[in-house]
């Protein structure tokens, strides 16, 4: 595909922060309380000290997989890239999306994002785009929702 | 025998309530000897005749209160006495307008009309039950006034003259070989048969436990499937009429089907492996608004509507041009280097492009060829996983309407997939305005 480079756009920064902090918490908090529970023994320690290089390996996983993340809307289209291991690219043209949610769960509030879902009539269209800044997504959904009645096709 | 009224308001046929009533009626009417021809005083039988004055009741209100009549360019059907529902169908929404007919149905001379709309909810409006001779004259009516609204709001039809000659028959499925490939298809089921044979044979004792025990019932499922299978795609017939192609069959219950050039989404070409060497396939079509309907178990759900249950190759790809017009016939092999990705599936795959169709080869043990119009493609999926990323591999996905057709460029060379998926972008672009100006 070609897209110039400038014309992707990325996921908010803070997204990533989110993400980091849903891996820091939970590993670090594990790791407390079984070194505490474990009074300090060897075994609790080794158990501790690995919760926290899993961590720590998916606290990098975790930004390759944000990296991986982004979107450019071209003049017929909308490109969605994602994932690491298995890299994908979803072209939705304007005209075939039937709708657009923009969802926000509690944690995503929290970092003030949303996640815009586009819907078409094939289940298997896959474009998803999370860690939107508030009025970014409200934005994005706009335009979609411009663009798809302006070049709406008929089934 | 729908009653008229002066405004236009038409009730259904006032045996309905007994038709829908399917395996219920029958129940009843086994309830019902008793009490005609038994020796018993009749207050013995006094719940069961509760129960079925209650139940006749319950549908001769129903039936009361179900009227539709025909305003302007909408069907209106008002239903419901406690919870009254009035529903509007546009016509010049509708995708087809198919004739049910269930045994029962049969048997007391009425039929089912359904008439599929498009639209993401794919509602279906359902005349049930309308007398058998009105069936066609209706069915007609319908279709020319949804082809009129059509013309009216300028939704390209695509239709042929309204007095086009006369359908031609292009197909009927033959019984025995629909009986054979419905058992061939499912190898399993064969050597459970032999392997019972030869269970009698050795030691009928054994044999006759398992199918006491469990494998009877187990049995019975099976058959049912096989059965409805056979029920529906009985003596199927394909033609070619005026609104495009004609689809009509059944043993018991009867249904005829009209299937649009435009509804179709997708066309699939299915050789399961113990088909191949007497050369059949099967041919499927996913269609816009087909949803469940009645008559159709659970199984059928998100299926396709098989257009031919099995026929030779040469006369599935007859059809095949008939509804994808231009399919691309040059289809290229993939890299050498997919065997070592995709060894039961590397002999197989292929895919090929025409500037209005993409045509896509895949299966490990059986042979599915795909064939996606692209104006009908929704979306693109480029994706390489790790193992293709080692290999230098790339996937091509298109994504279309409904559920059963997934038509995919799998395993291709990088550069070629991003080519791929450039092209296809952009002739399903030029595709999609082509038929907006239409």
């Amino acid at each position: 595909m070609v897209v110039e480079p400038e014309q992707w756009r990325t996921p908010s920064r803070r997204l990533l922060r989110l993400r980091r902090w849903e891996v820091a918490v939970p590993a670090v908090a594990v790791a407390v309380v079984v070194a505490l529970a474990g009074g300090r023994s060897s075994w609790a320690l080794g158990f501790a000290g690995g919760v926290l290089v899993a961590g720590a390996i998916v606290w990098v996983v975790v930004g390759r997989r944000y990296q991986s993340w982004g979107y450019a809307e071209r003049d017929d289209d909308l490109l969605v890239r994602r994932g690491v291991l298995f890299a994908r690219l979803s072209v939705v043209p304007y005209g075939r999306m039937q709708f657009i949610d923009v969802t926000a769960g509690p944690l995503e509030r929290v970092f003030g994002l949303a996640t815009v879902r586009l819907h078409t009539a094939a289940a298997a269209t896959d474009a998803r785009i999370p860690g939107l800044e508030r009025e970014e997504a409200g934005r994005l959904r706009d335009r979609l929702a411009e663009l798809g009645e302006a070049q709406a096709a008929g089934l | 025998m729908s009653t008229g009224t002066p405004d236009g308001w038409h009730r259904l046929h006032p045996l309905s309530p007994v038709v829908r009533g399917g395996r219920g009626t029958i129940a009843i009417a086994i309830l019902l000897v008793p009490l005609l021809f038994g020796r018993g005083r009749l207050s013995d039988a006094f719940p069961q005749a509760a129960i079925v004055g209650v139940l006749a009741l319950g549908g001769f209100v129903s039936w009361l209160v179900t009227r539709w009549r025909i305003e302007d360019d909408d069907l209106r059907i008002e239903t419901g006495l406690l919870r009254r529902q009035s529903l509007r169908f546009p016509l010049a929404q509708v995708q087809a307008i198919d004739v049910v007919r269930p045994g029962l149905a049969r048997l007391f001379r009425v039929a089912e009309l359904r008439l599929r709309m498009a639209g993401a909810s794919g509602a279906t409006a359902r005349l049930a039950y309308v007398g058998e001779g009105e069936v066609d004259p209706l069915r007609d009516r319908l279709l020319a006034l949804a082809r009129g609204a059509r013309v009216h709001e300028g939704i390209p039809t695509g239709d042929a003259e309204p007095d086009s000659p006369p359908e031609r028959v292009l197909a009927i499925v033959p019984t025995g070989p629909l009986v054979a490939s419905i058992l061939l298809e499912r190898g399993w089921l064969i050597v459970i048969l032999a392997g019972l044979l030869s269970g009698f044979v050795v030691s009928p004792r054994t044999a006759a436990a398992v199918i006491g025990g469990g494998g009877f019932v187990w049995a019975i499922s099976i058959v049912t499937v096989l059965w409805r299978r056979f029920n529906q795609q009985y003596r199927l017939t394909v033609a070619e009429g005026a609104e495009g192609l004609h689809l009509r069959g059944g043993l018991v219950a009867l249904t005829a089907e009209v299937i649009r050039p435009g509804r179709v989404q997708a066309v699939r070409l299915v050789e399961p492996i113990l088909w191949r060497p007497l050369g059949w396939c099967r041919l499927e079509a996913d269609l816009a608004g087909r949803q469940k309907g009645k008559g159709e178990g659970e199984a059928q759900r998100g299926q396709l509507r098989t257009l031919l249950p099995v026929a030779k190759r040469t006369l599935a790809l007859e059809l095949v041009d008939r509804l994808v017009p231009d399919r691309p016939h040059d289809l290229s092999p993939p890299p050498r280097r997919v065997r070592w990705k995709s060894p039961l599936r590397y002999r197989v795959l292929r895919w090929g492009r025409s500037d209005t169709c993409v045509a896509t080869v895949s299966g490990r043990l059986r042979r599915v060829t795909c064939w996606v119009p692209l104006e009908k493609a929704q979306s693109l999926r480029h994706v390489q996983g790790p193992v293709q990323r080692r290999l230098r591999l790339a996937s091509v996905h298109v994504d279309t309407a409904g559920k059963g057709v997934h038509a995919t460029l799998r395993d291709r060379d990088a550069a070629e997939a991003a080519e791929a998926l450039k092209d296809l972008t952009d002739l399903a672009r030029a595709a999609r305005k082509r038929v907006a100006v239409v």
